[in-house]
């Protein structure tokens, strides 16, 4: 089944300066941890920002749209990436294409899991992921949970929470999001959050990543204009309530 | 004798513990003193117990399902011990239990009617085996405590094993309604739930999601001008009907609900009970409440059995004032403040469509669920109109208590307050939560992290304006606020 997009216009007169499309990947049974936060924020600043965002839904055994502007995933309950995880596979080649293509795509928790190489349960036995990321994740044997504070090249400072038991091993192939400067990160021990490759982003910090680092938000949706040979022209949106959320949180005991 | 001892060590302690905190004193360091120097204590005390341990749990409820229990076994003649509110460790229970017991460690009561959550509930299941369980549901707070809502779910089903008569269960939440959960139990399970027409009310974690992922036209900033989308309705028709589906199965393992919600027209209640229908008029807000009334009722017809006197205890549910913060109201200069706790998105969703001072907002509800309301977003239209009159104030704290991740407050759908606005946002994430009104196009007017001022501004816009207030406030932000207006106006005393 496909469905035709929700359609979030452009904010103010005047004509859009264009369209984004956003797909988001297993809505049904990868979205908690408030990952609908990350979806809206990108639909709100690209209409801020003068533009019709539009949202695909994709959950499994859907048909892929042909061509999208941005890839959003997120995390899910052991049952609900036991759903997926077969569905991914199939879809696996065309997203690597996409990202190869220079998709930019955003993927938390458990989809940044199953878009590294594998994943190696607790008992021995691997869900094997899409390979998009070289990465590589391990059952850990508590879980990481808390506040968590990243100081990124790119993005600067990025505050989140995290919360899961795998632990994430990057490849050579793969750049970290930051260095921890508050929390555990890909695994406890590096020292070091996230994975990079070309403009797909995968990370802990989970659901609403987004509004509180609205730099990431308007990372992606500049990429996703770019892509389609788009200027990316922002409008000024006033960021002081993200700011403030953002340091209350880098505040608070983990 | 041991007893005796331990009594005596307990009470000493509790007289340290006051002097040294200065008069208030906590109700760990007895508990602990106790744990430490007679570990069976617990379970040869409430072993004595004629009518045995009955356990409340669940993620959402449980205070205000507890005092309900209490309120209804209390009516049909039993002495009842119990762990008031904000004690609901084993050790509060233990301290709780020194207030009660004479110097030989003799309770005088003829069932334990015990709140504790999930982890607690495993830790207490070890000491006492409980009679009877009432497993009330498995939201989606708490999960920076426990993780996952599935690991949840596995707790309360160790203390559902531990039952050794009855588990009641929510025949509506598909973590405690299926195999998974009720397979193995060696007790007999019954369960609660509602009828069809309130189930569209009634969104379990899941459906939420599924909602969310279905009905993108609330999102969408034009949902004035374009209500209808032709492809939502349709979608959640297909999530409902397959909901029922598997409901219906005929291998599900639970069994049908021996108390039904059937309506709910303000509070005017239709309940059918063995199949038979009753009206009820309920004194405590909320259709959530409405629903714990339920649970409560059929946790006591199973422990009573044929002693239970169905009129009397309908009776006696009726009369149920909400337990302190949930849902309470509290006269300030003259006007109504209620206090609604919110603690996950499915709570924080429900308390918003129930507003329960909102009369007309439960009437359009009812009717809607009278007309036979298939469609979620029917029902949710009628009852998505917040009183207008109301100012409205949010408040959010991060601690332990809480739940440091502020993550659900982006479940949470708020679009219902565009038009209303919210007066006042406040609490140690503050900023959190007016941010998360922006991305909803929720006018807010005052934001101010700290409580005091911010209940200032509230009490001050009221009363220019006349208008009565509304606080939906996470839990440690509660028993601060609760705590000022004590200062301010008259509040009922609860023992902590």
């Amino acid at each position: 089944m496909s469905t035709a997009p929700t359609v979030y216009p452009h904010t103010g007169d005047g004509p859009a300066r264009g369209r984004i499309r956003v797909l988001q990947l297993y809505p049904r049974d990868m979205n908690i941890y408030g990952d609908w936060g990350n979806l809206l924020t990108l639909a709100r600043r690209g209409q801020w920002h003068g533009y019709d965002v539009e949202r695909f839904s994709y959950n499994p055994g859907d048909e892929l749209p042909q061509e999208v502007d941005l890839v959003l995933g997120g995390g899910g309950q052991d049952s609900g990436q036991e759903r997926i995880k077969d569905d991914l596979v199939r879809i696996g080649p065309c997203l690597r294409q996409w990202a190869a293509d220079g998709v930019p795509m955003l993927v938390i928790c458990g989809l940044y899991q199953l878009f590294g190489h594998r994943f190696v349960t607790g008992e021995g036995s691997q869900i094997p992921g899409i390979g998009l990321l070289d990465a590589e994740t391990t059952a850990g044997p508590g879980r990481l949970i808390g506040n968590i504070v990243l100081d990124s090249p790119e993005f600067g400072r990025v505050v989140g929470y995290e919360n899961h038991s795998g632990l994430t091993t990057l490849g050579p192939g793969a750049e970290p999001l930051g260095a921890v400067r508050l929390g555990d990160g890909n695994n406890g021990k590096d020292g070091v959050e996230g994975a990079r490759f070309k403009h797909v982003i995968g990370t802990y910090l989970h659901g609403p990543l987004l509004p509180k680092n609205p730099a990431v938000a308007d990372w992606l949706l500049e990429r996703a204009v770019e892509l389609r040979g788009g200027a990316w022209d922002p409008l000024p949106i006033d960021d002081a309530d993200a700011r403030r959320a953002s340091n209350v949180a880098a505040s608070r005991p983990r | 004798m041991r007893s005796r001892l331990t009594v005596a060590l307990g009470r000493t302690a509790r007289t340290l513990a006051r002097l040294r905190g200065g008069g208030s004193g906590g109700t760990a360091f007895p508990g602990l003193v106790m744990e430490r120097a007679d570990p069976g204590f617990l379970a040869r005390t409430l072993g004595q117990l004629p009518h045995g341990v009955v356990l409340v749990s669940g993620t959402n409820g449980k205070t205000t399902t507890t005092k309900m229990v209490v309120q209804l076994l209390r009516d049909q003649g039993l002495k009842v011990f119990t762990n008031r509110t904000g004690s609901n460790f084993v050790r509060g229970v233990l301290a709780a239990l020194l207030t009660e017991v004479d110097a030989a460690g003799h309770l005088d009561a003829d069932v334990a009617v015990l709140e504790l959550d999930e982890a607690h509930a495993v830790h207490f299941v070890r000491a006492v085996k409980p009679r009877a369980a009432l497993m009330l549901n498995v939201m989606r707070d708490q999960l920076d405590r426990f993780g996952e809502i599935d690991y949840t779910a596995s707790l309360l089903r160790q203390a559902a094993l531990s039952t050794r008569d009855v588990v009641v269960v929510n025949a509506d939440d598909p973590r405690l309604n299926g195999e998974r959960f009720l397979e193995g139990l060696s007790a007999r399970t019954a369960a609660f739930g509602v009828g069809p027409a309130l189930r569209s009310v009634f969104l379990s974690d899941d459906d939420l999601r599924a909602e969310q992922a279905a009905t993108a036209d609330d999102r969408a900033p034009n949902d004035d001008d374009a209500p209808d989308s032709a492809a939502a309705p349709g979608a959640l028709a297909d999530a409902a009907a397959e909901s029922d589906a598997d409901r219906n199965a005929l291998a599900s393992p639970c069994p049908a609900p021996r108390v039904r919600l059937v309506a709910l027209a303000g509070n005017e209640a239709s309940i059918e009970v063995d199949g038979a229908e009753h009206r009820a008029t309920f004194a405590i807000p909320g259709i959530h409440n409405v629903l714990n009334a339920c649970a409560a009722l059929t946790l006591v017809l199973e422990v009573l059995g044929d002693r239970a006197d169905l009129p009397r205890l309908l009776d006696t549910l009726a009369e149920i004032r909400p337990a302190f913060g949930r849902g309470e109201v509290i006269t300030l200069d003259g006007r109504p403040v209620q206090l609604a706790l919110v603690k996950n998105p499915a709570g924080f969703r429900m308390s918003l469509l129930s507003a329960p001072t909102a009369r007309a907002d439960a009437t359009a509800l009812a009717d809607a669920a009278r007309a036979g309301a298939t469609s979620r977003a029917d029902t949710a239209t009628a009852a998505n109109r917040p009183r207008p009159d109301e100012l409205i104030m949010i408040a959010i704290n991060d601690e332990y208590a809480d739940g440091r991740d502020m993550s659900w407050l982006w479940d949470v759908d708020f679009t219902s307050l565009k038009r209303a606005g919210v007066a006042v946002v406040t609490g140690v994430r503050a900023w959190d939560m007016a941010l998360r009104l922006r991305y909803d196009e929720v006018p807010v007017d005052v934001v101010e992290p700290d409580l005091e001022a911010a209940l200032d501004a509230l009490r001050e816009r009221a009363a220019a304006a006349d208008r009565p207030m509304r606080i939906y406030t996470s839990y440690t932000a509660m028993l601060a606020l609760r705590a000022r207006l004590g200062n301010l106006t008259e509040v009922e005393e609860v023992m902590k």
